[in-house]
């Protein structure tokens, strides 16, 4: 069986916000758990192909779940969430932020506040996570950041891409 | 060929605003004049020119004035530089998001047979 499931994503600049909105089909209970528990999180936080390894989890307000993405050649990314408040099963805020191995966070990169709110909508539970930089500019780093990877990119797309704008 | 060291600027604000991505389009098919984008929105001229501005500084498009004729043509390289940002975060949310579908679907199957 597929569900169709809202999945939205916004980019605002001008707040300097990643608005994402997703529909689960599972109680809200759960999808909290998934969302707050290393051993659930280890099982999906990485997008494919990479995966999730947690090296310690504390959460409480103003504990830290520090965490890798591994690809597959076992590069490690290493990343670190320090939680600010927690409203069980409603929401919860935190500092998402690059650190490395021993937990340190890399203060030249841009830490985002992300603000995580579980609702219920019918059977299923509606996630909308706000991921708000501290300015335009910190935004705007983080963007440069991949740019610069994908600049060398071909042109092949570009008809497909106006068409969409139109 | 562009220059791909430019950094784009304020992208996602040039793009959120429909006449601002009409322009884009039109430019999709050749330069144009600023006479010419302007027609098909009815905007006075001033106006017109705060959108020809926002995507100028935004790194989309370049305009050059030859005589009384200023030209805009798109900056082809950071519009796929913009829009594969965009593609990849959606991209990396939509993975992330289906791995979590998979897993709520083992946890309930787990929670079935207990």
């Amino acid at each position: 069986m597929t569900l169709k499931l809202q999945f939205d994503f916004l980019v605002d600049q001008e707040k300097s916000t990643i608005t994402i909105k997703r529909e689960f089909a599972g109680k809200r209970q759960l999808v909290w758990d998934c969302h707050t528990k290393s051993e659930l999180l280890d099982r999906w936080f990485a997008p494919k192909p990479l995966t999730t390894k947690t090296k310690s989890m504390d959460f409480r307000e103003g504990g830290h779940w520090h965490y890798a993405m591994v690809d597959p050649t076992g590069q490690e990314y290493w990343g670190r969430v320090d939680y600010l408040t927690i409203q069980p099963i409603d929401n919860y805020t935190s500092f998402d932020g690059f650190s490395d191995a021993t937990g340190a966070v890399n203060p030249a990169l841009p830490r985002a506040k992300w603000h995580v709110t579980f609702s219920d909508a019918k059977a299923h539970t509606l996630v909308e996570t706000v991921v708000a930089y501290a300015s335009p500019e910190a935004l705007q780093q983080v963007i440069n950041m991949g740019l610069k990877e994908g600049l060398a990119s071909t042109l092949e797309r570009l008809d497909e891409l106006l068409l969409v704008l139109n | 060929m562009e220059n791909y060291s430019a950094s784009l600027n304020n992208v996602f604000h040039a793009l959120a605003d429909p006449t601002r991505r009409s322009v884009i389009a039109r430019l999709g098919s050749g330069s144009a004049s600023i006479k010419e984008l302007a027609e098909p929105f009815g905007l006075g001229l001033p106006s017109f020119l705060k959108h020809i501005k926002v995507l100028e500084n935004s790194g989309l498009i370049a305009s050059e004035k030859v005589g009384r004729v200023r030209t805009c043509k798109l900056k082809r390289a950071n519009l796929i530089a913009a829009q594969k940002w965009f593609d990849e975060q959606r991209a990396g949310w939509e993975s992330r998001y289906d791995n979590l579908d998979n897993l709520l679907m083992t946890l309930k199957g787990e929670d079935d047979d207990t």
